[in-house]
């Protein structure tokens, strides 16, 4: 079977996923997801032209409530599971290129 | 047998009444699960956490609550001191949640999920938090960063998955009852595969609240036991109506009557042609046939029914839940939770911290995902699964037109060995082919014990409902399991 997936692809879209891959893990996901999206081309034989996708099963409807301030977790509980933190933020290391 | 064995054989209904009447102790009865814990768990590894601090607190006051409750007359909550056990992908307060995943190794959630805080509140004690396929992504449990946990039937074989931990611990008599997660058939599938029944409760009947997303649409909270009985006393204290969940139904639930009638006249069984394909285990077939002939003689009306799209049920799923999850699993960058890989850069620090802390099937699926969704796919893979899906779910609506209950095997084949797909991630997702529809459908699911193959290993079926039509999968379920004995059987290796 030839792999629909090129290498390249995979590099893309292991890039919008934000994932670092060896190029043994790169390799792999190619055949593998070449092989799985081979298995589900056959859902485009079937003609659904006049069918309404299924986001989800339940009838869509808006869920409202109050806008009223309600207790919420405290700060300090929530920033003990971060890995580095600094005056009470969240710590992250630079975003943009400072020269 | 000595006195532990008999204690943890208990069901939830006998621990239940043996607690009021004071014959037995809350302490006794967790003290009891925990020794056969710490017997069984370097064979089984069904805990990730053990938490036998907290159970045996818990126990303590239960038992203080029912000598005062004895004493005054007062009321005391309807599950109080049933020890439980929950899949790690729940979040309790205060005890480590890692979903099987080293990305959320050190994570400890600050509130506890709405389907745990209820049991919570009707008073169980939890003995520890259960191994997982990582973010339930699996079908037999060998996806966990933490080890794999094997069948109590035979320790050479998978317990079935995503909640393999939660279903083995309940088969081995290690904990009475315990939670697990279904968004491909993760507790029906396992629940065959460890011979227990297991709930999948229709989509939005159980609150989401506090579970850790996998595929949002998709996602049910439900639990497992050894009785059809006992799932339905957890499920009605689970259930309901909760803000916190956008998704969560407003529609109260039936009282659960699940009496001594075993009278099923003017029941309709549809069987699904689509369901008995060609490839099936023969014992697998032939003991579901059985348990619908046995209904049958009891007096339900059996039918031959189709579900026409079923064999596009795994390709649908295996677009829509991956896509779901790479968005999901979009929040774990090493920043707010979990442990980081540190980089000189901010996008460095993501990708790298995703790369080598989430498993080979977590990225694959995360791949697959933003494959489906991405610019130029979207309209041919995810678009027309969500399509494919509305077809899927017309076939339930048809069904159930002309029948009461679905009735069908939970999968192709019993429990398969250690290893048996290791790399080859189609063969594996094919083991869901029977579970997923249901989940499509957002429709509720049953699987309990029919039988067992000549390897020993059980063989489970399941029965599918209308939505929120759960008291119909249980009641019947409890009527074939007051009429055999297959969920009396007991798994006997690990002793």
């Amino acid at each position: 079977m030839t792999p629909m997936l090129t290498l390249q692809e995979v590099e893309h879209i292991a890039r919008l996923a934000r994932l670092t891959l060896t190029d043994e893990e790169k390799e792999r996901y190619r055949r593998q997801l070449s092989e799985i999206l081979e298995y589900a081309a056959r859902l485009q034989a079937l003609d659904t032209g006049d069918i309404l996708p299924t986001f989800s099963v339940l009838p869509p409807q808006n869920v409202l409530r109050a806008d009223e301030v309600q207790p919420s977790l405290d700060t300090e509980e929530i920033l003990r599971n971060a890995a580095k933190i600094e005056k009470h933020q969240f710590c992250v290391p630079p975003v943009l290129d400072v020269p | 047998m000595n006195a532990i064995d008999d204690l943890t054989d208990f069901t939830v209904s006998r621990a239940l009444a043996a607690l009021r009447s004071g014959e037995l102790t809350c302490t006794e009865l967790v003290r009891a699960c925990l020794e056969r814990i710490e017997r069984l768990e370097p064979r089984l590894h069904t805990f990730i956490t053990l938490t036998p601090e907290l159970a045996l607190q818990q126990a303590a006051a239960a038992d203080r609550q029912y000598i005062q409750a004895r004493k005054r007359g007062e009321s005391i909550p309807p599950l109080l001191g049933i020890p439980i056990a929950i899949k790690d992908l729940l979040a309790l307060a205060g005890v480590r949640c890692t979903c099987g995943s080293r990305i959320l190794d050190n994570f400890v959630p600050p509130y506890s999920a709405t389907a745990v805080q209820r049991l919570l509140d009707a008073g169980v004690v939890v003995l520890g938090k259960t191994n997982a396929d990582e973010f339930a992504m699996g079908s037999s449990t060998e996806n966990s960063a933490y080890g794999v946990t094997r069948n109590p039937w035979n320790l050479a074989h998978v317990p079935g998955g995503s909640s393999g931990g939660s279903a083995a611990a309940v088969a081995a008599r290690m904990t009475l009852a315990a939670l697990g997660t279904d968004t491909g058939g993760s507790v029906r599938q396992p629940a065959s595969f460890c011979g227990v029944t297991g709930l999948k409760p229709t989509y939005g009947r159980v609150s989401r609240f506090g579970l850790v997303a996998y595929g949002s649409s998709l996602d049910t909270v439900g639990v497992f036991a050894r009785t059809a009985q006992d799932v339905a006393l957890l499920f009605a204290h689970m259930a309901g109506f909760d803000s916190r969940d956008a998704t969560s139904v407003d529609m109260p639930l039936p009282p659960l009557h699940l009496n001594s009638e075993t009278n099923l006249k003017g029941i309709r069984i549809g069987v699904p042609q689509e369901y008995f394909i060609k490839g099936i285990q023969p014992e697998v077939e032939n003991a579901v046939k059985a348990a619908i002939a046995h209904l049958e003689g009891l007096g339900a009306e059996v039918r031959q029914i189709n579900l026409p799209h079923t064999e596009y049920a795994l390709p649908v799923y295996y677009l829509i839940a991956p896509a779901e999850a790479s968005a999901n699993l979009a929040r774990y960058d090493g920043v707010r939770f979990g442990p980081r890989v540190e980089a000189e850069n901010v996008l460095d620090l993501f990708c790298e911290t995703r790369g080598k802390l989430f498993g080979a099937e977590v990225k694959r699926r995360i791949m697959l995902g933003t494959y489906a969704l991405s610019a130029g796919y979207y309209d041919a893979y995810y678009g027309q699964a969500q399509k494919v899906r509305t077809l899927i779910k017309r076939d339930f609506e048809k069904a159930f037109e002309l029948v009461d209950v679905i009735a069908a095997p939970v999968a192709p084949s019993t429990a398969f060995k250690i290893g048996k797909h290791t790399d080859e991630p189609l063969a594996m997702y094919l083991e869901d082919v029977f579970t997923l529809p249901a989940n499509l459908a957002g429709v509720p699911g049953l699987a309990f014990p029919v039988g067992f193959d000549h390897q020993g290993l059980p063989v489970g079926m399941q029965l599918m409902g209308a939505p929120f039509g759960e008291e119909m999968l249980l009641r019947l379920a409890h009527v074939y399991q007051q009429t055999t004995a297959w969920h009396l059987q007991k798994p006997t290796e690990m002793d």
